[in-house]
């Protein structure tokens, strides 16, 4: 059935070669000629799918159809740009974790049954959190322990749900399901905590502006979006989704307006996108569906350009703080262009990438009646344009001069940033190319209507005014340095603390009680000593005596057994 | 040619090395002659197993008559998939034990000793195929004592090294000989009740008898206890952490590997083929009992792992807890629980082989085994430590190993009971796995060398990595635990072929 090795196994491949290949051009070259090498594979692989047998259990440890093509088309896309912009580093561990990475989310798109799908699951959460232990250091350790944690809690939850799976359907097979199980929602919420669902969302903002430059870029691409695509295969036209989506877009806005780190304020609007995806999936009518990969798709061009443009002006100046950026764009003109078209393309301006991913999006949710939700998407779209649209740039290379004069990026990530930029573009003036290669036909589908153009002018000019007012009367919060509080302080502060509190007046009672019980056995234990140990009258060893004594009592269980 | 072997195959397989041990003690000294020819019989017993393991791969069962006489009056080796899975266990231990043992035996042993080691060696691994091999209860008695004297030998050997070894020898002298009589109490009394000692005449002829024989409830329940106590079921465990912590390296090795599993094959032979489930203890209330103290075993061995400070302790705690495991499987009398406890044995004598050989190897190049000693090994011994991680993982279970395959059919054949707070357990009891496996590794890859090695007497060489000789066997296994893990064919066919046979004898 399938002549070729899969894209994944290929990239899983080539990462245990990497240490092997000497430092330098020959390496990069070879990094950069594996996801290429995956795409022309990608090519010849028809649909279809590889049956196998593992302990027993029927697998199926390979599949390929609309849905995981077009996802490891932009997955492979993504690591070759990712590799490109890394291509300064010398680093065997982030070479080999990157690859492990890319390659173990490629290979989960291709399963088709939950037990492939939980190993590349949880090869996919120890690949990347080498990409945050590379910044090596005490606090990255801690970072990356905290990350793992949220993972292997997904990983688990996944095997669980896959064991409960069988039992129920006496199948292991990776299709849509219904929240109706125990089994459906164990898997639904090991996908929510890679998904970011609110409340879940904390790994996110806490590891992403913790990796390294490289890393994150990495980052910023697989986790979350093989999440989507596990969502959209697994869980499409579910209602629950819609409303997590909605609060997804909503809530990281106000975080990302306030947060002075560029890299989490990236992290929160990554978090706001997600939303619009998980709202489309929860619609499930097949335009919507194709709105969220279309958006997965744009997407992860788009945030990993931000994140690249944020990761060069770190690269040079050395801080992705708000505070000591401004003024880059004398420095940093070409990054400052290609950070531009990013925001653009996130905020959805026509002619943009993002523009013609979400738009199919908004018009399902209008079209099957959730106005509310219609109306907060609406919102939450002029928001990403605040925070990701304008702040983003403004801030790093426009407002208060900071004095900075550095060089223009290096080659590779210029060319990186251009490719990315170009996709950017191109996507959003001719969309039919991308709309051809999602799951379902989409007809006659334009973007470039003008209830659609207008509609989303408008929002932008307003939200742009609204930005512009509030700077010039100085209203804006303006850019401090803090750590803002999320969600998790709740249990990394909070919760710590009672539990410190409680555990440490339980361990005072627990000394005091367990220093009388000591007492006695003191007592009790020099008389059985006298008997029990060396020399004395029970011979020399206790633990035999008190065997031999276990050996009678169960003999004597077993009789009444037996006899019962 | 190849007849002929399947014909005696079955006795080739235990008489070899059980004539050859005492013929190297009369003839030869010399340590390294000794090691020779056991590390060559060991090979051709396991060349027998692997040959053996391949004829009944389609469910067939090969019986062999001593001396011509037929059974039930004469003494019967009958292999079947349960037999030649636990023959080529003990085989392939047995080998890997012995190309570790080499130099292990000759830095830890002093000379006059080292070709003693390796006769009581031989008989050791001679008793255990021969539990494994024999059809006839009594003869099955006097191979456990064989295998079991052997094992008291070996472990007091290490008293060279570390006197403790002694006391731990004699605990689990005066334990097993304890078990050993109550296993035999329990043959003499299926014996006076039936008259046959032959283990397939003695189910046909119990299930002949009229319920109610008061002779033959005491029988089961002592040969319960007996074999519980050589499987170090919980409560009965306390013999173990010691015995394999200060025992030679290479006797831990092959202890660990193989003694306590052959054990369980014992348990599951009179459990399922003599008694059958519907006899006295059976049914509910093996249930009831086994379940129970195998989770109670799984908890407790695992946090003495986490809380203990010697690194070869930690991981003789951690084999209680997996034999809870396997226990746990056999608990729940299903089909699938079967299967996984099988699967479950397969795959974590190779992973705890690995890691004691691994462990051997440090202690091949420091005295001290305390975890504090351990600090940034990793760099002086990477190899060692590498292949001590992969082995490690598939005791944790991860994926991709041996492990994951054993604790995912457990925790399935638990679901298929519906008993899903046991899966819980087994879920929660690999996470502790992963805190006191967690502690080696942090010790040997985080932690700096401590300043007090530094400052120790010139007279300790510095770490170097283990020789090759102890490095080849080491990743055999490591790399086996994973091969098994991917590739499941082997143990899970053999699994399936013995929970089927084992669930038909059973009904």
């Amino acid at each position: 059935m399938i002549p070729l090795i899969a894209p994944g196994w290929l990239l899983l491949g080539g990462a245990c070669l990497i240490p092997f290949i000497p430092k330098g051009a020959a390496r990069t070259s070879f990094m950069l000629a594996l996801p290429l090498f995956g795409m022309g594979l990608l090519w010849l692989i028809p649909d279809g799918s590889l049956a196998a047998s593992f302990g027993g259990y029927a697998i199926t440890p390979f599949r390929m159809d609309g849905l995981a093509r077009i996802f490891c088309l932009i997955f492979l896309i993504a690591t070759f740009l990712s590799a490109l912009y890394a291509w300064h580093l010398r680093d065997s561990f982030q070479h080999v974790s990157a690859f492990i990475y890319a390659g173990a989310a490629l290979s989960a798109l291709t399963a088709g049954d939950l037990l492939t799908l939980f190993v590349f699951w949880e090869l996919v959460s120890l690949g990347s959190v080498g990409l945050i232990w590379a910044r090596r250091g005490e606090g990255a350790w801690h970072t990356g322990l905290r990350y793992l944690i949220w993972q292997m809690a997904s990983g688990l939850l996944l095997l669980g749900g896959a064991l409960f799976f069988f039992r129920e359907t006496g199948s292991l097979a990776f299709d849509a399901m219904t929240l109706q199980s125990p089994s459906a929602w164990l898997i639904f919420l090991a996908f929510g905590i890679k998904a970011g669902f609110p409340l879940l969302h904390n790994w996110i903002q806490d590891a992403y502006p913790a990796g390294t430059i490289t890393g994150t870029v990495f980052l910023s691409c697989f986790t979350t979006k093989l999440a989507i695509y596990a969502l959209a295969r697994g869980f499409p036209a579910t209602e629950a989704l819609i409303y997590i989506g909605v609060i997804m877009t909503i809530f990281p806005i106000f975080y990302a307006v306030i947060e002075n780190d560029l890299r989490r304020v990236l992290s929160y609007s990554l978090n706001n996108q997600l939303g619009f995806m998980v709202v489309g999936i929860g619609i499930g009518t097949p335009l919507a569906i194709n709105g969220a990969v279309a958006h997965a798709f744009c997407h992860i061009i788009y945030k990993s350009l931000l994140f690249m443009s944020v990761g060069a002006v770190m690269y040079r100046v050395g801080t992705a703080k708000a505070t000591e950026l401004g003024g880059l764009y004398r420095s940093m003109p070409l990054t400052m262009i290609f950070c531009v078209i990013a925001a653009a393309s996130i905020s959805a301006f026509p002619l943009f990438s993002g523009f013609i991913s979400k738009s199919p999006i908004l018009s399902e949710s209008l079209g099957g009646g959730y106005w509310v939700v219609w109306f907060l998407l609406l919102f939450a779209s002029a928001g990403v344009f605040h925070h990701s649209g304008i702040k983003i740039p403004y801030f790093t290379f426009f407002a208060h001069d900071s004095g900075r004069r550095v060089r223009e990026a290096p080659m590779h990530m210029l060319l990186a940033m251009g490719i990315a930029a170009f996709l950017c573009v191109a996507i959003g003036v001719y969309p039919q190319a991308l709309y051809a290669m999602l799951p379902f036909p989409m007809g006659d589908y334009t973007a470039y209507d003008a209830a659609h153009v207008i509609g989303q002018l408008e929002l932008l000019i307003f939200s742009a005014l609204a930005f512009g007012f509030l700077m010039l009367s100085g209203l804006y919060p303006p850019e401090v340095r803090g750590v803002n509080l999320d969600w998790d302080w709740v249990y990394r502060r909070v919760l710590r603390r009672a539990f410190e509190r409680i555990g440490g007046s339980v361990l005072v009672l627990g000394d005091k009680v367990w220093g009388y019980v000591l007492g006695v056995w003191g007592v009790v234990y020099s008389v059985l000593a006298r008997f029990y140990g060396p020399g004395g009258l029970m011979g020399p060893s206790r633990a035999a005596g008190s065997m031999a004594l276990w050996t009678a009592i169960l003999l004597s269980l077993a009789l009444l057994f037996a006899y019962s | 040619m190849s007849e002929t072997l399947a014909l005696h195959a079955p006795a080739l397989v235990i008489l070899l090395p059980l004539l050859t041990a005492p013929l190297c003690f009369l003839f030869s000294r010399a340590a390294n002659g000794v090691w020779a020819t056991a590390l060559l019989v060991s090979l051709l017993s396991f060349l027998c197993a692997a040959f053996l393991l391949e004829k009944t791969f389609d469910g067939r069962v090969l019986s062999y008559h001593f001396g011509g006489f037929p059974p039930p009056l004469g003494i019967e080796y009958r292999i079947d998939m349960m037999s030649a899975l636990m023959l080529l266990i003990v085989a392939g231990a047995s080998l890997l034990g012995l190309l570790f043992a080499r130099r292990s035996v000759a830095r830890e042993l002093p000379a006059a000793r080292q070709s003693a080691f390796y006769v009581c060696y031989l008989l050791c691994a001679s008793g255990l195929l021969g539990v494994a091999a024999t059809n006839d209860a009594f003869n099955m008695f006097v191979f456990l004592e064989i295998s079991s004297l052997a094992a008291y030998a070996l472990i007091a050997l290490g008293g060279d090294r570390d006197r403790r070894a002694l006391s731990a020898a004699y605990n689990y002298l005066i334990m097993g000989t304890i078990g050993a009589t109550f296993f035999v109490i329990g043959v003499f009394f299926l014996y006076a009740a039936t008259g046959t000692l032959n283990m397939t005449d003695l189910a046909d002829r119990l299930h002949a008898l009229p319920v109610g024989s008061r002779s033959l409830y005491a029988a089961e329940a002592f040969i319960i206890v007996g074999l519980a106590l050589k499987i170090a079921l919980f409560p009965l465990h306390v013999w173990l952490p010691n015995a394999y912590a200060f025992a030679p390296s290479a006797a831990t090795v092959f202890l660990s590997a193989a003694a306590a599993k052959v054990a369980i094959y014992a348990l599951v032979r009179f459990l399922f083929s003599v008694f059958g489930l519907d006899f006295a203890i059976g049914g509910e209330t093996l249930n009831a009992v086994i379940l129970p103290t195998a989770m109670i075993g799984m908890i407790i061995g695992s946090f003495s792992a986490i809380f203990a400070r010697h690194a070869k302790r930690i991981f003789a705690y951690s084999s209680i807890a997996q034999l809870g495991y396997m226990m746990l499987g056999i608990g729940l009398e299903s089909r699938e629980g079967l299967e996984a406890s099988f699967v479950y044995l397969f795959n974590h004598a190779l992973a705890k082989s690995a890691i004691f050989m691994a462990l051997g190897c440090i202690a091949y190049q420091q005295a001290s085994m305390k975890l504090s000693d351990l600090h940034g090994i990793a760099r002086d011994m990477p190899w060692t430590m590498a292949a001590f991680t992969i082995a490690a993982l598939s005791l944790i279970g991860a994926p991709l190993t041996g492990g994951f395959i054993g604790k995912w059919l457990l925790m399935d054949a638990a679901l298929a009971q519906g008993f899903w707070l046991i899966a819980l357990v087994i879920a929660a009891v690999s996470l502790m796995a992963v805190l006191y496996v967690w502690r080696v590794i942090e010790a040997a890859y985080l932690k700096a060398p401590t300043g007090r090695r530094r400052g120790a007497p010139r007279a300790e060489a510095p770490r170097r990595e283990a020789p090759f000789s102890m490095l080849l066997p080491l990743w055999i296994a490591a790399l086996l635990s994973v091969y098994f893990g991917v590739d499941t064919r082997l143990p899970v066919g053999a699994a399936e072929i013995i929970a089927d046979s084992l669930e038909a004898a059973g009904q």
